[in-house]
């Protein structure tokens, strides 16, 4: 009998073209997306090599992170110089190699780790990689999902492979049920603020327990999503009927026969029973509260109810990172969080910008105003979740409200588009990092969930979303 | 890629801990097609002030600093974006080893692919050496890879861990790329096999 395998063993098994001595592998690549801002060098470095691309229908790019989010943004004038030479070098780069491309204009075209998984490119027992941290996104699928440089993009369009050596695995179990008003991002907020942003350095993540098989496929995908926030190489969800459910039926999805030959692989693709984990976090859903962020890293993180910490509340190291972030977000120690009064929302991103996100958002905001003085901007992932939100009449309550309603990107989650924060201006945010200068200079992030956001968008201030009455859209 | 073997040099000392690759290189410098001339912005929004003026008290803008090769960093260095960027802006810069209690796993890798050396250390080491750091362009660190060694300026030592693939890799300066595709009939084989096992994919 062999000895029980995690997910994580079960899946890097499966693609291990060689091994060394040492433990190196060549690990072969099932999917590989692409997108303008961390490929331009790796094409050239193909040209420069006569290299090709070994795998050109394995291989998908679209524009995401340069690209407006304005009505009428496909005319290049509404573009930085800079910016439309890096999204017309995609352009070129992916007819040149012949690879699959959402061009700007395509109704499909959205940020990359929510156009994979709605074009049913995702599949469970996969390896995913892309230029960009986020791909951890895709291990929602039972998928072994992670973020490369960009010669690692060049290694991986000339070979299909990445030499890699196995990380250790991590278990994160989330027991019981989530209280009302409490939400993926909490969980996966939670998990950070509980193991801090190196506590998964080192580890794949399996995320499990009753509160994780609760969520649906978005709530799954963004948690793993922050994988990577936690330190992780990657975050991953053993598939179940709810997974299949999701693939079945989407364009790049296998069809008949070949579904059915794929299903019966994939319900292999669980953690046998006393597998070993290195580490195991363990925490109870039922005492997740409703997160914000505080300061200058996704691990600051704090209940809703809670005060603004002091730096003194914290050891070694810590102390003078605290300090460093309360004064860049201008906080005072003991300020309750609930006070924070905000200038801008941002609705959107690959953590969060879904439809049952918009959903969330949308079932506060609906009949309600946006605060005197707040700018609520509203970015659907990709254009396909546009369509569906102005089906729902989803976009109306944004636009009614008095939110701006956009065109898909990554948008404000890293501002190399437009779409930026002032000075000091302070956004309730349901992006991924709260970095110093992350969503615009010296501008000053608190993350949250979408229901917590579209609250601080009506209120004015950080609020405990269930303090408002909410109705389903 | 350039060979690393040993290196003597100026070491700035940043104590701050989760130095993330937005800190070392900002958004706006990744819209290049580019890899190189990335270093005038190495830390940009800590290294300079909004009109583009040098902010004195940062440590590369300080005279002892702005020759500096290496970085001795608090923990967790390199966090957050894949940015390849970081990196390469780091290495434009003239940094060519930069030493740490841990480092972001993307970060560390990418380190690799241009030169650059990740030395992790207890953090009574890190501490030891950012004191020494801290003397000034007289305090020089040698970093001996081979050896894997990093020696502060009193001559106390300190030896560090290095996976042994990618250690002959920079001290060869070994193309990856190259090397993967010495084991091209193995990728064939795999996916000959990956037809049958996984005809979906």
């Amino acid at each position: 009998m062999t000895a029980p395998k995690t997910l994580y063993d079960k899946i890097w098994d499966a693609h291990v073209v060689d091994q060394a001595d040492d433990g190196t592998c060549l690990l072969y690549i099932d999917r590989h997306l692409v997108h303008e801002v961390t490929s331009p060098q790796a094409f050239e470095g193909l040209r420069m090599a006569n290299r090709k691309v070994r795998a050109p229908e394995k291989t998908i790019a679209v524009p995401d992170h340069n690209v407006p989010t304005t009505l009428g943004r496909e005319n290049p004038d509404q573009m930085p110089e800079e910016s439309r030479i890096q999204v017309a070098a995609l352009d070129k780069n992916a007819k040149d190699f012949g690879i699959h491309y959402y061009p700007v204009t395509d109704v499909r075209q959205g940020i990359v780790h929510i156009v994979g998984p709605e074009q049913g490119w995702t599949l469970p027992g996969m390896t995913v990689v892309c230029g960009d941290s986020h791909t951890a996104t895709h291990g929602a699928f039972g998928s072994l999902a992670h973020g490369i440089g960009t010669s690692e993009v060049e290694h991986v369009l000339a070979t299909q492979t990445l030499i890699q050596k196995k990380s250790k695995n991590m278990k994160v179990e989330i027991t019981g049920k989530l209280k009302p008003g409490v939400t993926a991002k909490d969980i996966t907020l939670a998990v950070i603020g509980a193991t801090g942003t190196a506590g998964g350095t080192g580890y794949v993540i399996e995320y499990c327990g009753e509160a994780i098989r609760d969520l649906s496929m978005e709530g799954r995908m963004t948690v793993c999503n922050m994988a990577i926030e936690g330190g992780a190489r990657a975050g991953l969800i053993a598939p179940d009927e709810k997974t299949f459910e999701y693939v079945k039926g989407r364009p790049h999805a296998p069809k008949g026969a070949a579904f059915e030959a794929a299903l019966s692989y994939w319900k292999t693709l669980f953690t046998d029973e006393g597998a070993h984990f290195d580490k195991v976090v363990t925490l109870k859903g039922e005492e997740i509260e409703p997160v914000v962020t505080w300061g200058t890293s996704p691990e600051d993180v704090l209940p809703i109810s809670a005060l603004v910490p002091a730096a003194s509340d914290f050891t070694g190291g810590k102390v003078g990172a605290a300090q460093r972030s309360l004064d860049y977000m201008g906080l005072t120690p003991g300020m309750k969080l609930t006070d924070v009064k905000i200038d801008a929302v941002f609705i959107g991103s690959c953590t969060n910008g879904r439809i049952e996100d918009l959903r969330a958002a949308a079932a506060v905001l609906k009949g309600r105003k946006i605060a005197d003085g707040v700018r609520c901007m509203v970015v659907p992932g990709s254009g396909l979740v546009r369509a569906q939100a102005e089906e729902e009449g989803l976009a109306q309550i944004f636009t009614d409200a008095g939110a701006e309603w956009r065109m898909a990107g990554c948008s404000m989650c890293l501002a190399m588009n437009p779409d930026q924060l002032a000075e000091e201006e302070r956004c309730a945010s349901t992006s991924n990092r709260n970095f110093e200068g992350r969503q615009g200079y010296k501008g000053r992030t608190h993350l949250m969930s979408p229901a917590m956001a579209a609250a601080a968008a009506v209120t004015g201030h950080l609020t405990d979303v269930r303090e408002l009455t909410t109705e389903t859209v | 890629m350039d060979k690393f073997t040993t290196l003597t040099g100026i070491a700035a000392p940043m104590p701050l801990v989760n130095i993330d690759t937005d800190m070392i290189i900002p958004k706006q410098f990744l819209k290049t097609i580019q890899r190189s001339g990335l270093g005038k912005n190495l830390f940009d929004e800590m290294r300079y002030d909004r009109k583009g003026n040098e902010i004195p008290d940062f440590v590369l803008n300080q005279p002892a600093y702005r020759d500096a090769e290496i970085i001795v960093a608090g923990d967790n260095f390199g966090c957050g974006s894949s940015r390849e960027h970081a990196p390469w802006a780091l290495k434009d810069f003239g940094i060519k080893c930069v030493i740490s209690t841990s480092f972001a796993d993307i970060f560390f890798n990418n380190c690799f692919k241009n030169g650059i050396l990740p030395v992790v250390l207890p953090a009574e080491a890190v501490n030891y050496l950012m004191d020494d750091a801290a003397k000034g362009a007289n305090a020089r660190l040698t970093v001996n890879l081979e050896e894997q060694t990093v020696t502060a300026s009193d001559g106390q030592s300190f030896p560090f861990e290095v996976d042994a693939f990618k250690k002959h890799c920079l001290m060869n300066g070994l193309d990856d790329i190259g090397l993967s595709l010495e084991k091209v009939s193995a990728i064939d084989t795999y996916e000959e096999r990956a037809k049958t096992q996984f005809p979906w994919l």
